[in-house]
């Protein structure tokens, strides 16, 4: 009885087309996240999940000095989202409101780079930079300056990471800045508000879900990132990613990688819970 | 309230504004005069709105004065002159509260938050809406509520003018007659200058002191309700007030015009016809008379019954002449004639009835 409601439940044609996408994403995403929770439960260096749960990982991690890296990653992330806010929000303003139609081509310009593969874009930034590299080398030869070498150092991974992810705070603003009215601006002036005045009291609150959106995007991944701080940044800094992958493959500690994993999903995870709770999207869209 | 003589309140003038080719406003000159009540009546194109945003401090004129009492507004920007507006889509901040709405500009001008909350539940009162409105989404408000919320808002910010730009336009029409008649009982309570744009003369007529009728960037006409109606300058003004026969005709003798269609003769009163050679004679459908009343009138003309309409209070016929002329005669509910579609009935009017104007 009960088998066959569940057939008759699953001969529906909502749930029948929603099959494919459910099972993609059950063994894509869900099943490699329930691997992880459940190796970092598992004794060090030990490659099977038929052994008795253990939390030696967990205490051996907050032993260790991984909160250095920790530490790194946020703060990197923390200054390519405030960076980003900086440089993004001119240009979407500019690609919202004023561009016309040259806001397509720039548009085009900053998404035609995302089709190449990352890594490349990074090394291509490297020779660029490069000691004799293109840089160097041009202003050796037309104005006889000798350029510091500027490869391997936190300046430059902060150049990477707000290279790398700058279409993905820049769209959402886009898209954020564009849902403001004009005629709201022009009402706040009309009722004495100053450019200052209505960019606080109008423009940005009502900006605020394309800013909070790109501002999560970026933050999650360059939290996650490694290959800016590995290619341009010659391990001057290690990132969380970083000391993951590691322990993934050089350590060969998959229950270490594990728990890193864990504690950076959680902590991820935790800050968008925490924002989306203290931030109402629908009071700032105004549909409460 | 409109001395003669006085310094006028607002000065307006030789105002143009163009945008590309298209000339919006073309030398408007026109004089406000404190605590009126103006409105701006034009169809949509007449460049009312170009006119009102230049007012404020939206758009700024290509050539011309605007002077408030004696002052020059022209390079004031918008959030340093003491007018406001309300738009027409009332422009409330979304994510505000309606007590923070209303609060914005004294927000602005930094008055203190205990000051600013006592002015806005005055303003909530004045207004009609519950001081428990204050917490509330402007979203959940009603479109009459809205608009409250934004009358409160503008006068909160306390302006020598206010203007509206067609704010009632979106509103149901029984809504409308009663925000009408509200916001002239504002004006009157508040005693300030109120200038008003609409493309609908007939809520002008209820709410004005004066109107005046913008067309092709011109100003037409500006007169009190009663001028407006009663002597139209041209078949322009006369036309916007609502459905109104119009005949071409030329000066024939003392006093009568003939028809260019069908070389009808007509008798109009004396006073209007001085300079008058052609142009158009003006009779509203509710002066006509039609069946045994009309018999004896000097103006009358034979016709046909082709087509009525109820229209509450009164009937409307259509009644087509024998110079195939077509006329809208209207009669109160209680008048006794009843014709038939198909009958010949004689139509007619008083010649004071009538109205003539030059083009």
């Amino acid at each position: 009885m009960r088998r066959r409601r569940f057939f008759t439940w699953l001969r529906q044609p909502g749930v029948l087309s929603a099959m494919p996408a459910t099972l993609f994403l059950t063994v894509g995403f869900i099943g490699p996240l329930v691997m992880v929770f459940a190796y970092s439960f598992m004794p060090p260096r030990t490659f099977s999940l038929a052994q008795a749960p253990t939390l030696d990982n967990y205490f051996a991690v907050i032993h260790e000095s991984y909160y250095i890296s920790f530490l790194w990653s946020v703060w990197l992330a923390s200054l390519t989202v405030a960076l980003l806010l900086l440089i993004c929000y001119p240009i979407a303003y500019g690609m919202a409101k004023l561009f016309g139609k040259w806001a397509n081509l720039v548009t085009i310009l900053v998404a035609v780079p995302l089709l190449i593969s990352e890594n490349i874009r990074l090394f291509g930034w490297v020779l660029f930079l490069l000691k004799k590299g293109i840089l160097d080398g041009t202003m050796q030869a037309f104005f006889g300056i000798e350029m510091p070498s500027l490869l391997y150092g936190v300046p430059v991974i902060v150049l990477g990471l707000v290279y790398v992810y700058l279409p993905f705070m820049l769209f959402p603003l886009v898209i954020g800045i564009s849902m403001v009215s004009d005629t709201l601006k022009e009402a706040a002036s009309d009722l004495g508000a100053s450019r200052w005045q209505i960019f606080r009291e109008v423009e940005l609150p009502l900006a605020m879900p394309g800013v909070l959106i790109g501002a999560m995007l970026t933050f999650i991944l360059a939290l996650g990132s490694l290959a800016e701080a590995k290619i341009l940044g010659g391990q001057a800094v290690i990132m969380l990613a970083d000391d993951i992958e590691s322990a993934f493959t050089f350590a060969q500690n998959w229950p270490r990688g594990s728990v890193l994993s864990v504690l950076m999903i959680v902590f991820s995870g935790g800050l968008i819970f925490f924002l989306f709770r203290r931030i109402d999207l629908d009071r700032l869209l105004g549909g409460r | 309230m409109k001395g003669e003589g006085e310094t006028p309140f607002l000065q307006i003038r030789d105002l143009v504004k163009t945008f590309g080719d298209f000339t919006a406003v073309d030398g408007i000159s026109l004089d406000i005069t404190e605590s009126e009540f103006f409105t701006i009546v034009g169809p949509s194109g007449s460049g009312k709105t170009t006119m009102i945003r230049m007012l404020v401090g939206m758009d700024s004129p290509d050539s011309g004065d605007i002077m408030l009492k004696g002052r020059r507004l022209n390079d004031v920007p918008a959030n340093r002159r003491p007018t406001c507006m309300v738009f027409q889509s009332l422009a409330l901040f979304p994510h505000k509260t309606v007590g923070e709405n209303i609060e914005f500009p004294m927000k602005i001008a930094k008055v203190a938050p205990a000051e600013r909350r006592r002015r806005a539940d005055l303003l909530l009162e004045q207004l009609r809406l519950p001081l428990s409105y204050y917490d509330k989404g402007v979203n959940q408000c009603s479109g009459g509520e809205r608009q409250r919320v934004a009358l409160a808002r503008a006068l909160a910010y306390d302006p020598e003018i206010l203007f509206f730009d067609e704010p009632l336009a979106s509103l149901d029409f029984r809504l409308r007659k009663t925000l009408e008649k509200e916001l002239k009982d504002v004006h009157r309570e508040t005693g300030k200058t109120f200038v008003y744009i609409t493309h609908s003369l007939e809520e002008a007529m209820v709410m004005s002191d004066r109107i005046g009728i913008m067309r092709d960037g011109h100003m037409v006409q500006v007169g009190t309700p009663a001028e407006i109606y009663n002597r139209p300058v041209n078949k322009f003004v006369a036309q916007f007030m609502g459905e109104v026969n119009t005949i071409e005709v030329t000066r024939a003798g003392d006093n009568t015009v003939k028809s260019l269609s069908g070389d009808m003769v007509y008798t109009v009163a004396g006073d209007s016809f001085d300079r008058f050679e052609k142009g158009f004679l003006v009779i509203r459908p509710e002066v006509m008379k039609i069946g045994p009343a009309a018999e004896a009138l000097p103006n009358r003309l034979a016709g046909t019954l082709f087509n009525d309409y109820a229209l509450g209070s009164r009937i409307q016929y259509q009644v087509r002449g024998a110079d195939d002329s077509t006329w809208l005669v209207e009669k109160l509910q209680d008048n006794p004639f009843d014709g038939t579609l198909g009958d010949s009935v004689t139509i007619g009017w008083q010649p004071k009835d009538s109205i003539l104007v030059m083009d």
